[in-house]
């Protein structure tokens, strides 16, 4: 099983036609994926890799059946691409454009929430089930991906895509797979935050750890810990906390918009304490998480 | 980006919100003739990009323009938290009977923007939320409807507010909701909202934030302001280094080598991504190694840009070693980073068997990348060995710890 997408879930690409875009389309399809079609305004009637390229969105939608859409366009047309897939009725959009304005971002979101749409991102790099499918730039090319990516039992989400990889890569050798990995984005206002995934994590059954990379700024950690002491949670966690150093540099933005120091709040000290009080694993290094994974499914008897 | 004050109230003024009588000034003779021009009781404000002004001395009164000049002086002398001032601001000052709090900002769990409003203004909103929520009115907003004045008459009243003061206070919210949603800002506060002995109220002090992302939109804005493109306007200013580092990422536009933070340290480092150089930059201090910089690749940068930084970092005074480690990469060519980083190394005059101390980058083109890496003697690691050992084993080679 997995969450999100597998082997199944027919996607398009907008703006399928940018050289970013281009590699995606490919590395998806080398991968398995079901990129059924791609829209890039002006170009109706070419084809990306053999995907069909249309003008709106609408015209794949009538055709066909569509679950998501990859938002690969400049950030001053994100907003106006990740509506008109959620206008089309697409109920998965994975937005992968980085520097798109908080005020746009929120915008986005209010209408996917009116359309029932989940956002993933924005400035993410997509969604793995290891094996089966990816939805967008997610560990490279096929050939890249599978030496990155196993098939296993770890749910992984992440701020950062490079870490997604990272993490996954780290598990993969010591011999933990990869139910479903997420690379939630690392801009301050994101579609799908950690606790919003743990639901849909949940109820997968293969499903049997998670393993999250964090940083300082924004309060998802904070909400994650919320959600774990209300809920109860089947899943043990594991967490990262990269930026430490940051806490000493108050006001300074390092690595994603969202990663900035403003308040004790969003110091990694803060978000330790506060993932540790919730029963959260907090890793030293990357290379330490399998065994704790390990020690944490043993805890639980599995 | 952070605005000053007196920038931030240009903002407001145009937006129509009630601002005190005054005027910016650079000197204490500007600040002597703007008293001349105002009379009365005023206010000199020291115009720094950071809180605590008034704690720090920075904020001063006077009767008289020559009383003025005297403060002026000394508040344009003053550093606050490491920053000179800009400008002094000089303003006339009225009888309070009254402060409120009015803020912007977004609200991530929500994922909209909030409007906040307290009877308790002037000091820490925070510690009001924490000790007096009851003196909190909130209301979150939509960006798809057009936000209405009725809106904010209801969070007035949820404070139990009524009379002139609800009808007068109703327009400075909604022109301050207005002002944060036109201009892409990510926090918009007046603190305090001043309502005086006659009842009208006043934006006595403000704070401005617009988003990194946006200042290209309001280009011409931010040119009527004066703020060029080169003013970071981060927490402190960038060191000439930092400047240069972003010189170089914008060499061409094919992916990132830059963003560079100054470090005293003797050990440069060469690290990505986004998150990555987060974790090694932590690893490497955590093996006792003193880093000379914080950096950022990805992207998939060209192998002059990637030279360009090397070069940079070498030529920091009191570096001895670089570090080239990213995690797995799927987008940059492990290659290009491998020619690049050789290059300055060598154009920098050195042979990059020694001034390299690791180069840890797996992923995409790898065994291009090692092939050139074991042409130079470069000690190079694959994906077997982890971000937090590569970053140890670059700590150890630098010798003496």
């Amino acid at each position: 099983m997995s969450i999100l997408i597998d082997e199944n879930t027919t996607f398009i690409i907008q703006g399928i036609t940018g050289r970013e875009a281009v590699n995606m389309t490919r590395e998806c399809l080398d991968y398995g994926a079901k990129v059924v079609g791609g829209v890039t305004p002006g170009r109706k009637g070419r084809d990306v890799y053999g995907v069909p390229v249309y003008d709106t969105v609408r015209q794949i939608t009538e055709q066909m059946q569509v679950d998501g859409a990859v938002v690969s366009v400049p950030p001053g047309f994100a907003k106006d691409a990740a509506l008109e897939a959620i206008s089309a009725g697409i109920k998965l959009i994975v937005i992968v454009t980085e520097r798109i304005p908080r005020g746009e971002v929120a915008e986005i979101l209010e209408f996917a929430e009116g359309g029932d749409a989940r956002v993933i991102g924005p400035n993410c790099l997509g969604i793995i089930t290891p094996g089966r499918a990816k939805m967008g730039g997610i560990g490279g090319t096929a050939e890249d991906t599978r030496k990155a990516f196993k098939p296993g039992a770890i749910g992984v989400m992440s701020r950062s895509g490079g870490m997604t990889t990272e993490i996954c890569n780290t598990l993969g050798a010591a011999g933990l797979g990869v139910t479903t990995a997420v690379s939630i984005g690392g801009d301050p206002l994101i579609g799908s935050t950690y606790a919003e995934l743990m639901p849909l994590y949940e109820a997968d059954p293969e499903t049997r750890a998670i393993v999250i990379y964090s940083e300082p700024g924004g309060p998802f950690e904070a909400q994650l810990a919320a959600y774990l002491k209300e809920k109860r949670s089947r899943l043990p966690v594991v967490a990262f906390m990269a930026g430490r150093f940051m806490d000493e540099m108050p006001g300074m933005r390092f690595g994603h918009a969202g990663t900035i120091v403003e308040g004790r709040a969003d110091t990694s000290a803060e978000k330790i304490r506060l993932m540790q009080d919730a029963g959260i694993t907090v890793a030293e290094s990357i290379a330490a998480i399998p065994d704790l994974i390990r020690q944490r499914l043993k805890e639980r008897g599995n | 980006m952070r605005f000053y004050e007196y920038e931030a109230k240009v903002l407001l003024g145009r937006q129509g919100v009630p601002l005190p009588k005054g005027s910016n000034a650079k000197t204490p003779e500007e600040a002597e003739q703007v008293a001349g021009q105002i009379g009365g009781s005023l206010v000199l404000k020291s115009q720094v990009l950071t809180g605590g002004r008034m704690k720090a001395g920075g904020i001063k009164f006077a009767t008289s323009p020559q009383e003025a000049r005297k403060e002026a002086a000394g508040i344009l002398a003053l550093a606050i938290n490491g920053q000179k001032p800009r400008s002094v601001l000089v303003e006339g000052r009225a009888a309070v009977r009254q402060e409120f709090y009015v803020g912007v900002i977004y609200d991530a769990l929500a994922k909209r923007p909030l409007l906040i409003l307290s009877d308790m203004g002037g000091i820490d909103i925070e510690e009001v939320a924490e000790r007096h929520p009851e003196h909190i009115a909130r209301l979150h907003l939509s960006t798809l409807v057009p936000f209405q004045d009725y809106q904010a008459k209801e969070v007035i009243s949820n404070l139990g507010i009524t009379g002139n003061r609800l009808t007068r206070m109703t327009p400075i919210l909604a022109r301050l909701v207005r002002l944060f949603l036109q201009y892409n800002l990510t926090l918009a506060e007046i603190n305090p909202l001043a309502e005086l002995e006659d009842g009208s109220f006043l934006c006595l002090d403000c704070h401005l934030d617009m988003e990194e992302e946006a200042r290209d939109r309001h280009a011409r804005l931010l040119q009527e302001l004066g703020i060029g493109r080169d003013e970071s306007r981060q927490a402190r200013p960038p060191t000439p280094f930092e400047v240069r580092g972003a010189q170089v990422d914008a060499i061409d536009t094919r992916g990132v080598a830059g963003r560079v933070v100054e470090f005293d340290g003797d050990l440069g480092l060469i690290i990505g991504a986004g998150g990555g150089s987060l974790t090694l930059l932590d690893a490497v201090r955590k093996h006792g190694g003193r880093p000379a910089n914080y950096c950022e690749i990805g992207g998939n940068p060209s192998v002059r840009k990637a030279s360009e930084l090397t070069k940079l970092v070498l030529s920091k005074p009191g570096v001895e070693k670089i570090a080239v480690m990213m995690n797995v990469v799927s987008n940059t060519r492990v290659d290009m980073m491998a020619r690049g980083v050789i290059k300055g190394v060598i154009e920098s005059g050195y042979d990059p068997k020694e001034k390299i101390a690791i180069f840890r980058i797996p992923g995409s083109w790898e065994d291009e990348g090692f092939k050139i890496l074991r042409k130079y003697g470069v000690e190079y690691v694959d994906r077997t060995v982890s971000l937090d050992e590569a970053a140890r084993r670059a700590v150890v080679k630098m010798g003496r710890r």
